[in-house]
């Protein structure tokens, strides 16, 4: 019988010969995952079980990444209670600062999650883990607790939604933009529920980390998971990496969706999604010229090191608008020691930008770069709601590294062209 | 389990950053978290909300982030139910998981009005609105839920599957 990517993945780890869309199944996890704001509600609710171990100290990753380092007193207390509990339970994949990154950065970089994975993680960004072809998905901190517990959770399988992207990109569009375009095009619960499944010639040309951005937002179009069907460069990314076995699963030809949706890239602009919600994308020219007072480049969707190589392409030998506060943040360590050797660091030190160590921050309104009252913001992370990175009144805009680093050099909404075109 | 209260209305696509904001998240004591519920979208909401309130909303209730801190805050706020058009599903997860009840029912997430008094049988998934005529009745969970939510949420049911194990 046919299935799809999804529904053999959870097949494998349910343990059975086919699922079907709608059956309720256990699988077993290969990864739980959580950080300093939701291990510690999943600890409370997995101390109440009274159990002396975790299913395997091995698969549970703890990564304090958003209020770390740590803000104030009291997510310090957080980060603490995370801390004691990876050194009683013996969690050997918990991620000091200095020796962390974000999450979704972090994992599939340390090889921690590969391809056919089943993997939970208390962040709703899990299902960034798609890009390798991994089943991944957010759940909540009592589920993780069940995870860390029984390591094991239970799932209705979903439906799948099959994209088909064809043709070739534009310049200075990736993966952020399709991702944008496609949730503009079925909004914020248009894949409620559903599986995501990124396919045809822009995603096989599209990079590995293209491909982890546009799962990473799957969940922003209310998507239990997103998945892209890996190929030779996942195995590029992945056979470095993974110090376990893995394995390639891929759609049958005849597999069944509930929907199939074809667009041609070669019309995709740069886009940007206007507040107060991801499905409000617009070609970049229509937010041109919308004056800004930061822009933050980074996050779990665009933190990696193909993003600042394309941020810094555009800034360098460029200054920063004077108006403008710009935020640089390396998704992890690596990153940021790999951009520093390759000058990348240096090239927005020079134009005037501030660069973090790797963490959540400004993404969720946390820390490092909070918005005042009736301020604007452009950033490559992945939510604009209201008062997501501060103030009530203020507002994110969001967008590519590219579109980002030209609108840091002119202090408003810009296509990456423009600021190129100048150069000329 | 029959419940009564009044209804607070939300509109479409309600994330949960308005209904516990990040800011916040520097703790887990449901108490805090239900002084802030709601903060974004109604700054009011916290301090005017009765015990047993109803909140009735649109499409994509609790969208967003996985944080958990969300049905907390809501229950801990004192909201007896959450009536939507539809749930994002880890808010739906994870309100079963914690014992927040709440209930997908679009007509009667379309007809119920701020301040209506509602009277709710969620075994049956009946609301009954007792301010206008209006008697609404709600898709029933999955009966896997119904058993986790019948054993007071998902942590009781991992203990029962532990036994199991042992």
């Amino acid at each position: 019988m046919s299935m799809t990517i999804t529904e053999k993945i959870m097949a494998k780890h349910a343990g059975k010969e086919r699922v079907v869309p709608g059956e309720l199944i256990n699988c077993s996890l290969d990864l739980v995952l959580a950080n300093d704001i939701t291990a510690p509600v999943a600890i409370k609710e997995f101390s109440r079980l009274g159990q002396d171990h975790v299913f395997d100290p091995e698969r549970v990753a703890l990564v304090p990444d958003h209020f770390t380092p740590n803000k104030d007193i009291k997510s310090a207390e957080q980060s603490n209670y995370v801390r004691q509990f990876a050194r009683s339970f013996k969690i050997t994949n918990y991620f000091e600062v200095g020796r962390m990154g974000i999450e979704h950065c972090l994992l599939p970089e340390q090889g921690l999650v590969l391809p056919g994975d089943m993997v939970i993680g208390a962040d709703s960004h899990t299902c960034t883990y798609g890009g390798l072809g991994a089943f991944s998905t957010g759940v909540g901190s009592t589920d993780m607790a069940a995870g860390m517990a029984l390591g094991e959770c239970w799932f209705k399988v979903p439906e799948s939604m099959k994209f088909v992207y064809h043709g070739k990109l534009r310049p200075w569009v990736g993966g952020k933009d399709l991702i944008l375009y496609t949730i503009g095009d079925i909004g914020v619960d248009g894949a409620l529920y559903r599986s995501m499944e990124f396919t045809g010639e822009a995603i096989e040309n599209l990079s590995v980390e293209g491909r982890l951005t546009m799962c990473n937002m799957a969940v922003e179009a209310g998507a239990k998971n997103g998945i892209v069907p890996p190929d030779e460069k996942t195995k590029a990314y992945v056979e470095k990496r993974a110090k376990r076995t893995y394995q390639f699963y891929t759609s049958d030809p005849d597999a069944s969706y509930v929907e199939v949706r074809e667009y041609d890239v070669s019309e995709i602009e740069p886009q940007v999604a206007f507040p107060h919600l991801p499905e409000n994308s617009r070609p970049v020219g229509e937010a041109q010229g919308i004056e800004l007072d930061q822009v933050v480049i980074g996050s779990c969707t665009n933190g990696r090191i193909e993003d600042l190589r394309i941020a810094a392409h555009i800034i360098k030998g460029r200054k920063v608008a004077p108006r403008l506060r710009v935020i640089v943040i390396p998704g992890t360590q690596e990153i940021y020691l790999q951009a520093m050797r390759e000058g990348i660091l240096e090239t927005f030190v020079e134009a005037g930008a501030a660069v973090s160590t790797p963490t959540c921050g400004p993404c969720l309104g946390g820390h490092m770069g909070i918005l005042a009252k009736g301020e604007k913001a452009l950033a490559t992370t992945n939510r604009n709601f209201v008062g997501r990175m501060g103030h009530p009144e203020s507002e994110v805009y969001l967008s590519s590294p590219a579109v980002a680093a030209a609108s840091a050099v002119t202090g408003m909404i810009t296509s990456p062209e423009e600021v190129l075109d100048d150069a000329n | 389990m029959q419940i009564k209260g009044t209804v607070y209305k939300f509109g479409n696509d309600v994330d949960t950053d308005q209904i516990i904001p990040a800011r916040h998240l520097n703790t887990t004591d449901p108490a805090e978290l239900a002084a802030h519920c709601m903060e974004d979208a109604d700054p009011e909401f916290a301090a005017a909300v009765q015990p047993g309130a109803v909140m009735v909303a649109g499409k994509n209730f609790g969208c967003g982030s996985s944080r958990e801190h969300a049905p907390i805050a809501i229950k801990a706020a004192g909201v007896s139910c959450v009536i939507a058009s539809t749930f994002a599903r880890i808010f739906y997860r994870n309100a079963v998981n914690i014992g927040l009840p709440i209930l997908e029912c679009p007509e009667a997430a379309a007809a119920l009005e701020a301040g209506d008094q509602v009277t709710i049988d969620l075994a049956e998934g009946i609301i009954r609105n007792l301010t206008r005529p209006g008697e609404y009745q709600s898709a029933p969970f999955p009966s896997f839920m119904q058993e986790i939510i019948k054993q007071g949420g998902l942590i009781k049911y991992v203990q029962e599957r532990m036994k199991e194990r042992a």
